[in-house]
Formats: C-alpha cells, structure tokens, sequence
C-alpha cells in the first residue's frame, strides 16, 4: 500500500487515539509532576451530639487564594515517582545500607508497597502468559481435528470463560472459594482442618488468582489459534508426511512456524493484559495477599476521600513503563521479522 | 398552555395542601438529595418527599453504595449536582476540605427551632450539618452460647472477651468464636482505631498533622487485635459488615464486633434462626487495658447542603428534609436507626449504640488529613495481622505512608 493511502486509512483511528489515549496520558503524566498547595489550616472549636473539641480544619479561603495563583498545585517534578509509594529510592537505600544479606534485603524490600505489589504482578504475568499460550494452542489443535459436528459446540464451550464478566466470574469463584463456600469448605474436610482456607494464604490465594487468570484468558488465545489453524497450506503438511514426519513433528516443525506471527500477537496483547491485573483481586478481597499497580490506582483515587490525583497519576505512568519494558523484547522480534521480510 | 396552567394550579393546590403541616420553605425550588442506601436514610429521604415533594418544582432522592467516591465531584460544579447530601463524620471533612458545604446557622434559625442542641454539628461557631442519627461498632453476644461455655455475664472487656472465646473453645462448641470487620482497607483501619482510641491514644501529634500512632497505645491496641483475631474466623482479612452479619446470622459465631446500624437487620425475622435472634444481645463496646473508654468511635448521620447552589434551592432543601427530622418519623421507623432526634427511646437493636455512647466513646476524628491515616492504616497494618512483620515495624510503615500522603496533600512538607 502506497504510504499516502495508507495514511488517508488511518487517519480517523489515529486522531481518536491521539484525542481519547495519548492526551490524557501527557495529562496524566503533567498531573503527576504536581502535589497539593500547602494547606492552610486553622484549630477551633467543633461540637456534635458526643460533645465539644479542637478541632483542625482547613481555611478554605486562604487554600483557595492559593490554588487561584497555581491552579495544578506545587511543582514537585518527579519527587512523587520516588517516593515511598512509587519507587522508594530513599527507602531502598536505606534497606541496602543496613540489610545484612541478601535476604534480608529482599525482606526489606518487600516492606514497600510498590515493589511488593511488582513482585506479585510478574509472577502472574510470568505463569499466565506461557500457561495461557500453550493450553491455548493445545485446545485449538484438540478442537481442530473433532469431528466437524461436534467442533461447533466444542468452540462455544471453550468460549464460555470469556463470555462470562470478569467481575462476574470472579465473583463466583471467589464466593466458591470462601472458607463457607463449596471449594473452600470441601478442603478443609479433605485436609480435616477447619483453619486451612485459601483466603488466608498467600501462596494459596496467589495460586487461585492464577488459576482465574489462566481460566478467563484461556479461550482469547484459543480462537486466535483455532483461526490460524485454518489457513496451514494443506500441501506443506502434506509434504511433511511424505517426508516421514510423524504428528508430533509436524506440529512443533510446521504448525507452530506457521503461526508464529500470531503466537507474538497474542503474546504482546496477554503481557499488557496481565501486567495490569485488576478485576480478580478485587472480586477476591485479596488485598491482604496480592496487590496489583492498577489497585493501587484505585486506592489512591477512592479510598483517601480527597483523591491523590499525583499519586495515581505516577503510578498510571509507571504501569505505562513497565508495560512497555515487557512488551519491547517481542516488538523488537517482530520489527526485526518484519524488515527481514521487507528487504 | 394548558399544561402550564394546570401545573400552577397544581401548585397552588398542593402548597395549600403542605402548609397546613409542614413548612416547605420557597416553594417551585429544586431539592435534589444524595446519601446512602440503608433503612434510616431511605426514612429521612422519605419523609421529607412525603411532606415536602409537592412543594418543590423538582424533587429527586438518589440512594446508593459508596456515595463517598463521587460526592466531592458532584458537588463540585455550579450548580451542583445535588442540593443536599446526607453525610457521616468522616464524609463531612472530605466536602469541607474542598468547601463544598454552607454554613447552616440562618436555616437553623428559621426552620430547626425542634431541634435538640446536639444535633448541630458545628465547627467554629458554623453549623455545618444537622445530624439524625448515631452509629458505632459494639458488642454482639449469644447469651445461649456464653451460658453453654460456663461464662457468666456479658464480656465488657477485651479480657473478658478472650476467656469467653477460651471458654467456648475449650468446650468444643465453636473454634472461631468470634468475628470482627477486618476486611483489609477502610475496615481493618478502622478496628485499629477502635483499639487505639481505647487505650487513651491520640493520632496526631498535638496542634500538628506529624502522626502519632507508632506509640505505646498503638502497640496496645495492636497486641489487643492480635488477641481477638486468633478466635476469629481464618478468612476475617476478608471479612467486611455483610460477611460478619452473615456469619451472625448463620449462628457460626458467638460474639462480635458489628455496627449498630446492623442490629435492626441482625434482630429481626429474615434470615436467621429464632434460636440465633432470641439470644443476640448488643451492649456496649469493650473496654481495653483496664481503661473505662469502650474500643469504639462514635459515629452520625446528618444533614448538609451544598454551596454551590441557588440560595432558594437551599432553603427548600433544609426545610424539607430537617422539617422531616421529628416525632412522628422515629416514632413510624423506630428499630431502623439510633436516633438522636429529641425523645428517642432505645430498642434493643440501639442498645448497643446507647451504651457505647453513654459510656464515654471517642467520637471519630474529623480532622482534615484522617482519611489519609486511615487509609495508611489498612494498607500498612496487613503484614501485621498476617504474622509477617512486627508491631513495631508496622506502625513505622503506616506513619511513613502516611506521611507519603499527606505531603501530596499539602498536609505535611
């Protein structure tokens, strides 16, 4: 296609992106740069049904007068992306000078909201992504060679997790998992032990947050792998038996080459996905276990009452890097097999 | 045309209709109400539609979950949103912190002359809302269950509590007697305040917004936790209002420390057991470390009205809704709230209230920079009650996210 026309195609997706997704991030991340004006505060009396005391409140006029000067607040530069919240560089290095080992260090650092909640972040990332990439190719072969009756309702019942709201499925699984629920109390028959439920465990409810992830993005991976499956050149796997390779052969020698292209596809799309895992630690009240950069986000803009628009804003553009570190390896493959196609 | 006409004269009707016993204030104004959804607000909200919604041009009631996250926003334009909305203490600081509420004490004048003194919560000689109702976390008890242990009376005591929980368990009746909303956030935060407020403890360093937690009473109320959480349900990190009533109402506990605003629900016919109505008993919060302060803070429910709203639009609104605010709406829905209208009697579903109050509870801070604390508090304390992390380095680390935060809001440089 001739770059021109090309450009005239994409024109109306390329301005709503620049209008709906790259301003708002500039937003977010001029936003981030900013804190609160100091609060000018004044003590006085308060009194209610349980009686009088000093209260502390804030002198909205003189705030005011300040915020009219500076609407966006104080400068800070990037001192919230550094802070305690973020990546706590004052705090790691303080860790690092009295940490007496490596694991204490760990230890240490793992006291830190951020890095605690990254740690947990890429374990799911890491287990999901291949999990999801191979069951899925898995159930696409599985569904490609039934019987073609049976294929149709083969293919909606592989859909089905997806079909379901994630909120909803989680949900469910999560009132299934409770120590009251079917799941949970039926373990804790099995084990005899009336303490053992997963929502007091952290191994246990980062193994069940895990097993959701694989579940609900399960059938993503499987209809893209089933729609490729269908445009393998009949004549190569042809070929290939004539060449003596058996089943096992043709797959990892013919099939997966071929669909390679897709495999970084869904690749790029499951990494940005699961980095930014949400839904399910909300739905499973995991907070005391597994916290995510995106809880973060909605702790800082609803649980503090006044939002910490800095706060949320570093920790949007920090999810924005690290997406883009995950996803740099697999785009530099795909640029690298894209030139070599083109020359 | 026509319609024109027989909207005045509708008007007209209902104004004469009203008049005879409620004073609307203004009438053709616009009264548009925000608040929670539960009984007592949805009575509040009701009666002052049933008195009033005929005066009004406009009148909308919009009750639902998590007002909290959205009120500031909606009040923020001008006009705002909504005319009034029905707030508690700690939903009261976050609108006035970005000057949202006016100052009431005109409209009081005029239209609260029935309203008791303690029902105007004021700050610095201004009325800014008129509170209905009382709530606080307190004591439930299963007197069959404690009877069948051998323990005689109601714990009023932390102690008491743990032998009663020893008793129940040593007699192989329940393992995890007992249950607390320590759901991780908002509410594993405020079960520290409860504990903190108990052992005499103050959150800010006085005259300043520097935090004060990481003290003698906070390791107090922290080891107190710890105690009670050893009896309580494996799952209580994830345990909130609805999972503890549920496991009330089960019968899988026998004590708890539940909001009063839960007794009504706890008490009545649905969905329990007789056997587990019968014998719920709510007394007062326990006391802490041999102190005489109960392991609660006291909360309420009031009126406010916004500020960026026509001054017409306001007076409407008050009128309506603390014109509602007397005898005949607690007497209809009296087992819904504890009221703190004048000539409340306490049900047994208030007892538990009553008593905590009475008893000298703390009432919930509402201080400007407490929602950051709190939430420091239930984010940073989790490692604690998971038995990963010390007491000590646990308040180190609420008092420096706390700090974190407040430095971002202004509150601390």
């Amino acid at each position: 296609m001739k770059h021109r026309t090309f450009f005239w195609f994409i024109l109306p997706t390329l301005s709503a992106m620049i209008l709906f997704i790259a301003l708002p991030i500039v937003s977010v991340f001029i936003q981030s740069l900013f804190v609160e004006h100091e609060q000018v505060l004044v003590v006085s009396e308060s009194c209610g049904p349980f009686g009088c005391t000093q209260t502390t409140s804030i002198d909205t006029e003189a705030t005011e007068a300040l915020r009219a000067d500076s609407p966006l607040g104080q400068y800070n530069g990037l001192g919230t992306y550094f802070d305690r919240s973020h990546l706590a560089t004052a705090e790691v290095a303080e860790i690092w000078k009295a940490s007496t080992g490596l694991a204490s260090f760990v230890d240490g650092i793992m006291d830190l909201k951020f890095y605690k909640a990254l740690v947990f972040t890429l374990t799911y990332t890491f287990v999901v992504t291949p999990a999801v990439l191979i069951l899925g190719l898995a159930i696409a072969v599985g569904v490609n060679n039934l019987p073609k009756a049976l294929r149709g309702i083969a293919i909606f019942i592989s859909l089905l997790p997806f079909l379901v709201a994630t909120i909803v499925g989680s949900m469910i699984l999560s009132w299934m998992l409770d120590g009251e629920g079917i799941i949970g109390a039926t373990l804790q028959n099995i084990f005899n032990d009336p303490s053992l439920t997963i929502k007091s465990s952290t191994p246990l409810m980062w193994i069940a947050l895990i097993i959701y992830g694989i579940w609900h993005t399960l059938p993503f991976s499987f209809i893209v792998f089933y729609a490729g499956l269908q445009t393998v050149p009949g004549d190569t796997l042809e070929a290939a038996k004539v060449d003596g390779a058996n089943k096992w052969q043709t797959m990892i020698n013919v099939v997966v080459p071929h669909l390679m292209p897709l495999v970084s596809f869904v690749t790029l799309m499951l990494l940005m996905d699961n980095f930014r895992v949400f839904e399910p630690i909300v739905s499973f009240q995991a907070e005391a276990h597994a916290q995510s950069l995106s809880t973060f986000i909605l702790s800082d803009l609803r649980e503090a009452g006044n939002p910490l628009y800095a706060s949320a804003g570093a920790t949007s553009i920090l999810t924005i890097i690290g997406v883009a570190i995950l996803l740099s390896p697999v785009v530099v493959r795909t640029w690298r097999d894209f030139s070599a196609k083109s020359h | 045309m026509l319609f024109r006409n027989f909207m005045a004269a509708g008007a007209v009707a209902s104004l004469m209709g009203t008049a005879a016993f409620a004073d609307c204030g203004p009438s053709g104004n616009s009264v548009r109400i925000l608040g929670s959804d539960f009984p007592a607000i949805q009575a509040v909200a009701g009666a002052a539609e049933a008195n009033c919604g005929s005066n009004a041009g406009e009148f909308t009631i919009n009750l639902r979950d998590n007002t909290r996250d959205m009120m500031n926003q909606a009040l923020t334009p001008n006009p705002a949103e909504y005319t009034s909305v029905i707030v508690a203490n700690s939903t009261l600081t976050q609108l006035m912190n970005d000057d949202l509420v006016r100052p009431l004490n005109d409209l009081v004048a005029k239209y609260g002359s029935h309203l008791s003194p303690n029902q105007l919560i004021t700050i610095d000689g201004n009325v800014m809302a008129v509170a209905f109702m009382a709530n606080s976390q307190h004591l439930f008890t299963r007197t069959d269950i404690l009877e069948q242990a051998g323990v005689s009376g109601t714990p009023s005591t932390v102690d008491e509590i743990i032998d009663a929980a020893e008793a129940i368990r040593a007699a192989g009746i329940m393992e995890h007697p007992i249950a607390m909303n320590m759901k991780v956030g908002w509410n594993v935060g405020e079960v520290f305040n409860l504990f903190f407020l108990a052992h005499g403890g103050e959150m800010f360093q006085a005259g300043s917004a520097e935090p004060n937690v990481n003290s003698p009473a906070g390791l107090a109320a922290l080891a107190d936790i710890a105690r009670l959480a050893e009896y309580a349900h494996p799952d209580h990190l994830s345990h909130a209002s609805n999972e503890t009533q549920a496991l009330w109402e089960a019968g899988q506990v026998a004590m708890a420390m539940m909001w009063g605003s839960r007794g009504g629900a706890v008490l009545d016919a649905e969905g329990s057991t007789e056997e587990v109505t019968s014998n719920t008993l709510l007394s007062a919060a326990p006391t802490a470390g041999g102190g005489s302060i109960p392991a609660a803070t006291l909360w309420w429910d009031g009126v406010t009205i916004a500020k960026n709203i026509a001054d017409a639009d306001a007076e409407a609104t008050f009128a309506a809704l603390v014109g509602g605010l007397k005898s005949d709406l607690m007497a209809e829905h009296n087992d819904k709230a504890i009221w703190l209208i004048d000539g409340f009697t306490p049900g047994p579903a208030a007892a538990g209230v009553s008593a905590t109050a009475a008893g000298g509870a703390k009432p919930y801070p509402m201080i400007p920079y407490i929602n950051f604390m709190h939430n420091a508090l239930g984010s940073e304390l989790v490692d604690f009650y998971k038995g990963t992390e010390s007491a000590e380095d646990a308040l180190a680390d609420v008092e420096a996210a706390y700090r974190t935060a407040a430095k971002e809001a202004g509150f601390l440089q």
